[in-house]
């Protein structure tokens, strides 16, 4: 049994990430990596539910030399699951797919997903990831963020972590558009 | 509705239409109607996605990137590919052109295809996506439109793709 939050994930995962495209899923994820440390790199997703994975894949597509994580939620992968292999066969070295997995669909009211029943990492492996974990406490969460970035992936980093019951973390602050434009700053491309 | 010699423009002419245009990223999901530039991209970096919206995804990154996207589709995948359009493109003022083939032209085709083949404009109108059919002018004016707006626009647009015009 975890006892991690999804807050804890995204600071255990996030001062790794300096110099990566980071790309955040819709929901308590963006709005967590948000608070806990924006940077212009960071692309937070307010709707599109699933996407976030294929936005990650197409950045490192277009860009090989750019590090890319994606901070992904556990219904997020489960609505566009067809990813998993697709990142795999694209062969992305530098991508790290975080997965954080509370078994719930948060922003809805933690309505049950199907992932408590399910082994999403071993589905990323069955697909050809080059690595993947399942952690469940912070020593080893720790561990395998040190390990997994910068190590030749894709990877992927399934979390257990708590439904949300504390107070929610504040909305996005930003408008979508200006997202669009600091990613884009961010990654050294002209307006 | 497979491509055939009565076509009036190649597929491949398209292709190096887009890329003269400007586009450099091709992702998508095939149709028979475009299958002769989907065979002039694939040594060309186009990247096979497993589903439309996903294919919208993977544009979008890439034109974070810097890349200006085409994603290529049937009629069928623009449904599945509402949400990305309206939920993420239109919003975050993400540019893509869309290929979008004309399934169900004029009500003749298998049945699968009638509904969205007779939806397909007005879905284009209420989703306020700039479009014009493919192939009423030479393939270079279209393509060159179609950067036009994809410059001017920071929105998806579309090029319709009615059956008999690629081979």
């Amino acid at each position: 049994m975890t006892t991690l939050t999804t807050k804890d994930a995204v600071e255990a995962a996030l001062p790794a990430l300096e110099g990566h495209a980071v790309v955040c899923a819709n929901g308590f994820i963006s709005r967590w990596a948000c608070a806990v440390k924006d940077d212009p790199a960071h692309f937070y997703m307010i709707g599109s539910m699933g996407l976030a994975s294929s936005i990650g894949l197409g950045i490192a597509i277009a860009r090989p030399e750019q590090s890319v994580a994606v901070l992904d939620g556990d219904g997020n992968v489960l609505m566009n699951l067809g990813q998993l292999p697709m990142i795999a066969t694209s062969r992305p070295k530098r991508f790290f797919h975080f997965v954080i997995d509370n078994g719930v669909y948060a922003s809805t009211g933690n309505q049950p997903t199907i992932s408590p029943q399910v082994a999403l990492e071993e589905i990323a492996a069955a697909s050809g990831y080059a690595r993947v974990a399942r952690v469940r406490e912070r020593a080893a969460l720790d561990e395998k963020v040190g390990e997994f970035v910068g190590a030749d992936g894709p990877s992927l980093l399934l979390v257990e972590t708590l439904p949300e019951t504390g107070p929610p973390a504040p909305r996005i602050p930003f408008t979508p558009e200006e997202m669009t434009a600091r990613m884009r700053a961010a990654l050294g491309v002209d307006a | 509705m497979s491509s055939s010699g009565e076509a009036r423009f190649r597929g491949a002419d398209f292709a190096s239409a887009l890329q003269e245009a400007g586009f450099d990223f091709f992702t998508g999901v095939p149709c028979s109607l475009i299958g002769s530039v989907l065979r002039a991209l694939q040594d060309q970096g186009y990247v096979p996605e497993t589903r439309e919206d996903a294919a919208l995804g993977l544009a979008a990154g890439a034109y974070l990137a810097g890349r200006r996207p085409v994603v290529l589709m049937q009629n069928s995948g623009f449904g599945v590919s509402l949400n990305a359009i309206g939920s993420l493109h239109q919003i975050y003022e993400i540019p893509c052109l869309l290929v979008i083939t004309w399934r169900g032209y004029g009500g003749k085709d298998a049945p699968e295809h009638l509904v969205m083949g007779r939806a397909l404009p007005e879905l284009l109108g209420s989703y306020e996506i700039e479009w014009r059919p493919l192939g009423d002018r030479p393939l270079d004016e279209d393509a060159r439109w179609a950067r036009e707006r994809f410059d001017a626009g920071a929105k998806p647009l579309a090029l319709v793709v009615p059956p008999g015009v690629l081979g």
